[in-house]
């Protein structure tokens, strides 16, 4: 298999100057929705919840919101975003002839996919922690975790693009994976209050270890369970990005 | 705008003359098969050092999926393509950054400046920062775009994406340029300004395999040339050469309404002529013809005796039926 190199940093440059041009755009997407979420949640729907195991509804909530908020922009990024590189304005193909390879172009969007996850994660840490929803010291890990959320999601995301005819077949991956995931991998309730067989299918999927891995360092319960979160989570991110890339490469090397 | 020269300030791997007697581009028994059908059938062809190389052909002759070949994108099914000596199958990184390629469809980065596009592309070649920079200004001075530096790309109008995707295709000093159909959809004007600056380039020493399927293009700009069907080649040599070998010199049309058609075309007939029906045009020939008395002698009312140029072997070669995408 063809790795990709250093080059791939440009790529992700190429991005990061953009994002830098447009910040003005792109801020609202980073701190105002979830923090608009997480008040309606917390302060709103909240206060009708009981303590889940002697948390608060917010302290058992912002680790989810943490976790899915980091999925949802890998998965922006590296659907809607990629493909209209790809596709739409066909920068894709002036980078390929360029000494830059497929595996380069793929990685340095799934890194950019990751680094857009750590932005959005650690800008709803911060607000989290001003407001005590948060407070055990191992949170900060929460900030290279979201990395890795993104590393795994970006690497499903593109791996997708890669396959789509169109641009909106892409909303099928939403509505049918990434939404219904939301709901069924521990972000509002836990998920032991699922009937026993979907609670057990609910571990297959990818977001689920997110969730419980970022709950477990908000909480301070550290266990060989995270560590296990955490080994499914390299998992899902090297068969992902290996699938990526050679999905890419059929897509664009013809 | 026109009357300016065009003066390059910086050095385009300018090749030293022995330079001149390898070949820098060498396609040995090529071929890319997409499925059942041949998209390249077994090609063989060498570029020059400083040379401009044109590959002429209809759509769907091939042109464009050797460019892709050349240009590492594309893998080849059999056969052998060399790229300064570099094999494109086997060190494509090295073979992709001796190449500057000015793409058929527009795919300059619309997120990003005139400016930055040129920049942010010498990145990808590992152009240090500064030299970028200092070469981005250069080409925008040197393609009239530099006043356009800080706009959008969606600002420009189609001649200046195309100049600035050729200046793009030159921000790391490439060996070899390729250029796939670099005029078509251009206005007059900016066809001619693109052409003069291509020149430009060429009196600088760059080699170019150019693919076209304006003739008079082909005509300007090329040294030698390919003509290509149905991914064959079917001619090459010079544009006069090739005009002199499968045409002569003059080319006779009459329409076929004429009276006394069958006669002038019996005696062109006696006289050695070639003679081409099409629709309701008759064309008469003398290929490699020296003397051309015999084409004037035809001369009578009604009938064109006009100079024969490369449109005319490119239909006799490719024929006259349309072709479809």
């Amino acid at each position: 298999m063809r790795l990709p190199t250093y080059r791939s940093a440009k790529v992700w440059r190429r991005n990061r100057d953009v994002f830098l041009r447009l910040w003005k755009t792109e801020i609202g997407g980073i701190i105002a929705e979830p923090i608009v979420i997480l008040t309606a949640l917390v302060f709103g729907l909240g206060s009708y919840v009981e303590d889940i195991s002697g948390r608060t509804y917010g302290e058992f909530v912002a680790p989810g919101i943490i976790a899915s908020y980091a999925m949802f922009h890998a998965v922006f990024e590296c659907t809607f975003s990629t493909y209209l590189r790809m596709e739409t304005h066909r920068i894709f193909a002036s980078i390929i002839v360029t000494p830059v390879s497929v595996e380069d172009l793929v990685a340095g969007e799934i890194a950019w996919g990751a680094t857009r996850s750590t932005l959005t994660a650690t800008a709803i840490l911060s607000f989290t922690y001003v407001l005590g929803m948060v407070s055990s010291p191992w949170a900060i890990l929460i900030i290279p975790v979201s990395f890795l959320v993104g590393l795994m999601f970006s690497s499903i995301a593109i791996t997708i693009t890669a396959i789509v005819p169109y641009l909106n077949s892409l909303n099928n991956f939403f509505t049918l994976f990434i939404t219904p995931m939301w709901f069924f991998s521990g972000v509002f309730f836990p998920l032991n209050e699922l009937p026993a067989p979907l609670s057990t299918l609910s571990w297959l999927l990818p977001l689920t270890s997110c969730v419980h891995l970022v709950r477990g360092l908000a909480f301070g319960h550290i266990d060989l369970s995270i560590l296990w979160a955490f080994v499914v989570m390299i998992g899902f991110s090297v068969c992902f990005m290996a699938l990526a890339f050679h999905v890419m490469r059929r897509r664009l090397i013809t | 705008m026109l009357s300016q020269p065009i003066k390059l300030v910086y050095d385009y791997n300018i090749m030293p003359s022995e330079n001149r007697l390898r070949p820098m581009v060498l396609a040995k028994s090529l071929v890319k098969g997409y499925g059942d059908h041949l998209a390249v059938d077994g090609i063989d062809f060498a570029v020059y050092g400083g040379e401009c190389f044109g590959l002429l052909g209809p759509n769907g002759a091939g042109k464009t999926t050797t460019l892709k070949m050349l240009s590492c994108i594309s893998p080849l099914t059999s056969g052998e393509l060399l790229l300064g000596g570099r094999s494109v199958t086997e060190e494509p990184h090295i073979v992709k950054a001796l190449l500057g390629v000015v793409p058929q469809e527009e795919n300059l980065d619309d997120d990003l400046t005139v400016l930055e596009n040129l920049v942010n592309y010498a990145r990808y070649y590992d152009v240090d920062a500064a030299t970028a920079l200092a070469r981005a200004w250069e080409g925008l001075f040197l393609f009239q775009l530099g006043e356009r530096a800080d706009h959008r790309i969606e600002t420009l109008s189609g001649g200046m994406k195309r100049r600035l995707l050729i200046a793009r295709a030159l921000i790391h000093q490439p060996s070899v340029l390729l250029l796939d159909e670099p005029t078509t959809g251009l206005d007059p004007q900016a066809r001619h300004l693109v052409w003069q600056q291509l020149g430009a380039l060429k009196q600088n020493g760059i080699t170019m395999i150019l693919c076209t399927h304006y003739m008079e293009e082909a005509a300007r700009l090329c040294d030698r040339l390919v003509i290509m069907d149905q991914g064959k080649i079917l001619a090459q040599g010079t544009p006069k050469e090739l005009v002199h070998l499968h045409v002569g010199n003059e080319v006779v049309e009459m329409p076929s309404s004429v009276e006394m058609a069958s006669n002038l075309v019996r005696m062109a007939r006696q006289k050695g002529m070639e003679v081409e029906e099409h629709g309701d045009t008759i064309y008469m020939f003398s290929p490699n013809e020296q003397d051309d008395s015999r084409i004037s002698e035809l001369a009578a009312e009604q009938i064109t005796v006009r100079a024969a140029n490369l449109e005319d072997v490119f239909l006799r070669l490719t024929g006259r039926d349309l072709r479809e995408e």
